[in-house]
């Protein structure tokens, strides 16, 4: 490791760990945005807000590594993402608008391939993490036969079995309940109360109240 | 934090792919079906004289095999883009390439291993001497993974396509002609006596090669068509 990580291992150092600078993409001949910076430190969580289509989603991805921007550069721990991309991908878990689950296979086949990649998890952890967002019952049943809702908590209990530290979430409260999309706010409050980071796009608001939490609105 | 290795994640994505496979059965069986019904349409619709067939046979068994590793390339990574869990893995902490080397190689073993097995019958069907049938197998059972190799290449490319399917035969033929030449010769070399065995090692030099490289060609197409 180098002298960046150490930098944000140190409590008195505001370094973001998460850093995209003037960022811009198009997509086609439209230019979704341009100018952005975004930056998170540990313990915060940045909702981005927006009319639909002003490319919130495209933002996420950008951030993620998957999309590469026309212009700025996204640094994890200070390293531009797209050159360690393992260390920034074993740091951080997304939640898309698509559930990225087999239909043929259970939710605890699913969840062992997926965090088997991550972490040495057996179906022990992947059961623990099913019990905790109410999917003991369906743990077993095919993905394809589970409610929109229930696939949803599938992709929330994935990210909170990643013990990743930095969390994208697109959406996270499409198709929940009440029930869930408390659970979804109570989920964010422990991760960021353990250091943890969350950005996350959701045309609600979300319910976790705090200094460490900010908006930022895309037009 | 603790990754697994690189095993371990090759194992996993190996393993998840023949569960997948295998609650499809229908879907598996495509590609020798396709060989098979070919191979078998031959000696119909010929006059069904064993030298006719005999002297048509390495052409048959190898074009067969080529067509129908095409028709299996197209839905190598299809349904893992479009149920997003290609994301996921372009997401995870193990290199891509090393993820689509082993999707790769589950698909082989479900369309191309196959296709070796029931090599022997075809073969038997189309009047190829018994002494040129080990020959044709080892042939196939090298040829067959560079097919789908480089049939997983262009696949990678061409998924973000809405219809790729023709232009994805247009990638993969021309990378694959020598394949089929020295697959046809091996075939041909021992129904006539000859020594296959160059053609062999000319087959073996060809699969290290896109074993080498293709994967990483993969992961960067897989990149550019998710993105």
């Amino acid at each position: 490791m180098n002298n960046s990580s150490n930098m944000t291992t140190d409590p008195g150092e505001r370094a973001p760990l998460l850093e995209g600078r003037d960022l811009e993409l198009w997509r086609g001949d439209r230019r979704l945005f341009h100018g952005i910076d975004v930056s998170l430190h540990q313990g915060e969580l940045l909702h981005i807000t927006g009319p639909n289509g002003c490319g919130k989603t495209s933002l996420l991805r950008v951030l993620c590594g998957l999309t590469l921007p026309e212009t700025g550069v996204v640094r994890w721990r200070g390293r531009p993402v797209m050159r360690s991309r393992a260390d920034y991908h074993a740091e951080m878990s997304y939640v898309g608008h698509r559930e990225s689950m087999k239909a043929d296979l259970s939710p605890v086949e699913n969840l062992c391939f997926d965090l088997g990649l991550r972490r040495d998890a057996g179906q022990a952890v992947v059961r623990e993490a099913l019990d905790e967002v109410g999917l003991t019952a369906a743990a077993e049943v095919p993905a394809r036969s589970l409610s929109a809702g229930q696939r949803r908590r599938v992709s929330i209990a994935r990210c909170m079995a990643s013990r990743a530290r930095l969390w994208v979430l697109d959406e996270p409260y499409t198709n929940l309940d009440v029930a869930g999309r408390e659970f979804v706010d109570e989920m964010m409050t422990r991760h960021l109360g353990g250091d943890g980071l969350v950005l996350l796009v959701a045309h609600q608001s979300h319910g976790v109240a705090g200094r460490s939490v900010r908006q930022m609105e895309l037009v | 934090m603790d990754i697994p290795g690189l095993g371990t994640a090759f194992w996993l994505q190996v393993k998840r792919d023949l569960q997948l496979a295998f609650r499809h059965m229908g879907q598996l069986a495509n590609p020798l079906m396709f060989f098979i019904m070919v191979t078998t349409l031959f000696p119909l619709a010929l006059n069904p004289m064993p030298k006719l067939l005999e002297a048509i046979a390495p052409g048959v068994v190898w074009v067969a095999a080529l067509l129908a590793s095409l028709l299996a390339a197209e839905g190598l990574f299809r349904q893992d883009v479009d149920d997003g869990t290609m994301e996921q893995l372009a997401l995870s902490p193990q290199p891509l390439a090393l993820m689509l080397l082993a999707k790769t190689a589950a698909h082989w073993l479900i369309t191309g291993l196959p296709l070796v097995i029931m090599s022997p019958i075809v073969a038997y069907a189309l009047f190829l001497p018994r002494g040129a049938v080990p020959t044709t197998m080892a042939a196939l059972a090298l040829a067959t993974p560079i097919l789908s190799l480089v049939g997983g290449a262009m696949a990678a490319l061409t998924v973000g396509l809405r219809r790729g399917g023709g232009l994805l035969s247009l990638l993969i033929l021309p990378i694959v002609m020598p394949v089929l030449i020295f697959g046809a010769r091996a075939t041909d070399m021992a129904m006539t006596g000859m020594d296959p065995v160059g053609a062999l090692y000319l087959l073996a030099a060809l699969l290290l090669l896109a074993m080498s490289l293709t994967p990483f060609a993969m992961a960067a197409a897989m990149r550019i068509s998710l993105d």
